[in-house]
C-alpha cells in the first residue's frame, strides 16, 4: 500500500474531530477524500503531513511510518495546502528552488527536476513570473508543481480547487488525474461532488468518520453521486 | 548535505525577504538614529556618566548608547521576523517549512540564523552612519562586536521565536510587543549604567540585573572597545539556550501548535 492510515483518531478538547479513521490507497490510484465542511479533512491533513501528531493510530506513507521515521514519510510526500503557500514577490522557478532546497536538492539537479515538474504542469512558460502575477489557477499549478520537484510517491491535495473558476477547476483535477498514469499516488480532498471520477478511489469523511471506502462507481450503484453524498450525509446527521 | 543545502535557501529567503521590505530597514535604521541624534543630544547635559569600564575616559552620553541601540535594532528585529512567523503561519509558508524532511529544530535553527544575520547587517549599516555624525569606537572594535551582535542576536530570535509559538494571533502580538520589547529595553542598561539605576531604585536595578537584555548589550559594549566581559557572555549564552529550548518546545507537531490555528 502507498498510503496507510490505521484507526487514527484525534479530538480539539472535547470535540472528536476523527474517530478511528482507517484505509489503504494502492500504488498509482486517484483517491478522493470527499466531505461536507467540518467533516474532519483539514485535521486529517494536518496529520498525514505531521504538522501536528496523535496518540490514536498509525500513518504509513510509501512504507514508511510517520511516527518512527518522519523524515522519509515525509520525503516521500508532495503536498498542495488548502490555503497558498507561495512566496508571492518571489518567481515561480525561485518558488520551486527554495522548496527543492528544502529537500536537499540543489545546483543543476534542481533546476533539471524543476523544469521537469513545471513541463508536467503546462508552467514552464511561466518559470520566471512572480507568483503574484499569476491567476489562481497557475499558481494552484506551481503549487502542484513544486509538490512534484522532489519526486513523491505520495501527493496530497487539500482542497486545491477552492476559489477557481471552473475551468482552472477542470483543467487541475485533469492535470492531477493524469499524474497517476505514472505510479504517484493521490490524495485529493474536496467537497465538490464534480470533481470524482467513476474510476477513482472514494472515500466518504463526515463527522470524523469514513461512511463508504471504495470504487466511486460501486458506491453510487449506478445513481449520480452528488445524491449518493447527499443521502449519507443527510442520513448520517 | 542536505541540511546544509536547506540552510543555506532558509537564509537566502530571509535575506530575499529583506530586499524586498525596504521600509522595514528604513524603519530600523531610523529609530536607532532617532534616539541617537535627538534623544541623546536632549539628555548630554542633564545625564553626567563618570568613567566606568569599558571606557577609560569621559565619554558623551551619545557613546553611551551605541551599544544599547544595537541592542535595540537585534531586539526590535528579533521580535519583528517573531511576528513574520505568526503572519507567515497564517499565510501558510510556514507551512511548507515545517514539513520538510529535516528535524524541526534545524529548520528553526536556520530560520533564526538568517534572521540574525539580517539583524547585524542592520547594525553595521547604524554604526556605520553613527560614525559619519563622529560617533566612533576602537577601528577594531567594528571587528571583536561580531561574535557578540551574533549571540545577542540569536538569543533575542530565539526569545522571539518562542513568543510566536504561544500567541495565536496577529493581534495579540501587538499587546506582547507592549509588555516584552518596552520592559526589556528601558529596564536594562542600553540607556543608563546600572549604578544610575541603583541611586534611584535598588528594585529595579536588580530588575536590571537579571534582564537577559542588560548582559546582551554590556556584551556588545565591551565588544565595542575590544574587550570580553565573562559574566555577560555567560548570561546571554544560557538566556540563547532557554529560549531555544522554549521554542523547539513551542513548535513540537505533538504540543500540537499549527492545529490550535487551523
Amino acid at each position: 500500500m502507498s498510503l496507510s492510515v490505521a484507526d487514527l483518531s484525534f479530538s480539539y478538547g472535547a470535540r472528536q474531530a476523527l474517530d478511528g479513521v482507517s484505509f489503504d490507497i494502492p500504488a498509482g490510484r486517484f483517491c478522493a477524500l470527499l466531505g461536507p465542511n467540518g467533516a474532519g479533512k483539514s485535521t486529517l491533513f494536518g496529520l498525514l503531513t505531521r504538522l501536528f501528531t496523535t496518540a490514536g493510530g498509525r500513518i504509513t506513507m510509501a512504507g514508511h511510518d510517520l511516527d518512527t521515521a518522519p523524515r522519509r514519510a515525509l520525503g516521500a510526500m508532495g503536498i498542495v495546502f488548502q490555503q497558498t503557500t507561495l512566496d508571492l514577490d518571489l518567481t515561480v522557478r525561485q518558488n520551486l528552488r527554495y522548496f527543492a532546497a528544502l529537500h536537499g536538492i540543489s545546483g543543476r539537479e534542481a533546476d533539471t527536476r524543476i523544469d521537469a515538474a513545471l513541463d508536467r504542469l503546462d508552467m514552464r512558460a511561466r518559470a520566471g513570473e512572480r507568483a503574484r502575477a499569476l491567476n489562481g489557477g497557475h499558481r494552484r499549478r506551481a503549487e502542484i508543481a513544486r509538490a512534484l520537484v522532489h519526486r513523491p510517491r505520495v501527493l496530497l491535495l487539500d482542497e486545491p480547487t477552492v476559489g477557481l473558476d471552473a475551468a482552472s477547476r477542470s483543467a487541475i483535477t485533469d492535470h492531477v488525474h493524469d499524474l497517476c498514469g505514472d505510479g504517484l499516488t493521490v490524495l485529493w480532498a474536496t467537497h465538490l461532488t464534480d470533481e470524482v471520477r467513476a474510476d477513482d478511489h472514494l472515500l466518504i469523511l463526515h463527522r470524523g468518520r469514513i461512511l463508504r471506502d471504495g470504487r466511486a462507481a460501486e458506491i453510487t450503484a449506478g445513481s449520480n453521486l452528488s445524491d449518493t453524498f447527499l443521502t449519507l450525509t443527510r442520513v448520517a446527521a | 548535505m542536505s541540511w546544509l543545502t536547506a540552510f543555506r535557501a532558509i537564509v537566502a529567503r530571509e535575506a530575499l525577504r529583506f530586499v524586498h521590505q525596504r521600509e522595514r530597514f528604513l524603519a530600523a535604521l531610523v529609530r536607532p538614529l532617532v534616539w541617537l541624534l535627538v534623544f541623546a543630544a536632549g539628555f548630554r547635559a542633564a545625564l553626567g556618566l563618570s568613567i566606568i569600564p569599558p571606557y577609560q575616559t569621559y565619554i558623551t552620553y551619545e557613546t553611551y548608547i551605541v551599544p544599547g541601540l544595537c541592542g535595540m535594532i537585534l531586539l526590535f528585529n528579533g521580535m519583528q521576523s517573531a511576528l513574520s512567523l505568526v503572519y507567515d503561519r497564517e499565510m501558510g509558508s510556514m507551512r511548507l517549512l515545517l514539513t520538510a524532511p529535516l528535524p524541526r529544530w534545524w529548520l528553526l535553527l536556520s530560520k533564526l540564523a538568517g534572521a540574525t544575520a539580517i539583524s547585524i547587517l542592520q547594525v553595521y549599516a547604524f554604526l556605520a552612519i553613527a560614525a559619519l555624525f563622529g560617533i566612533t569606537v576602537p577601528g577594531w572594535g567594528y571587528v571583536t562586536v561580531l561574535p557578540a551582535l551574533a549571540l545577542a542576536g540569536l538569543m533575542l530570535g530565539a526569545l522571539g521565536l518562542a513568543l510566536s509559538s504561544f500567541i495565536r494571533q496577529l493581534e495579540n502580538f501587538a499587546g506582547v510587543m507592549n509588555f516584552v520589547i518596552f520592559p526589556m529595553f528601558f529596564l536594562s542598561s542600553a540607556l543608563y549604567p546600572l549604578w544610575k539605576m541603583a541611586e534611584s531604585s535598588e528594585l529595579l536595578h536588580d530588575i536590571c540585573a537579571v534582564n537577559p537584555f542588560t548582559h546582551a548589550v554590556e556584551l556588545i559594549r565591551f565588544a565595542l572597545y575590544l574587550r570580553l566581559e565573562p559574566w555577560a557572555l555567560l548570561w546571554v549564552t544560557l538566556a540563547t539556550l532557554a529560549f531555544g529550548a522554549l521554542a523547539i518546545w513551542g513548535y513540537d507537531p505533538a504540543r500540537g501548535l499549527i492545529r490550535k490555528r487551523a
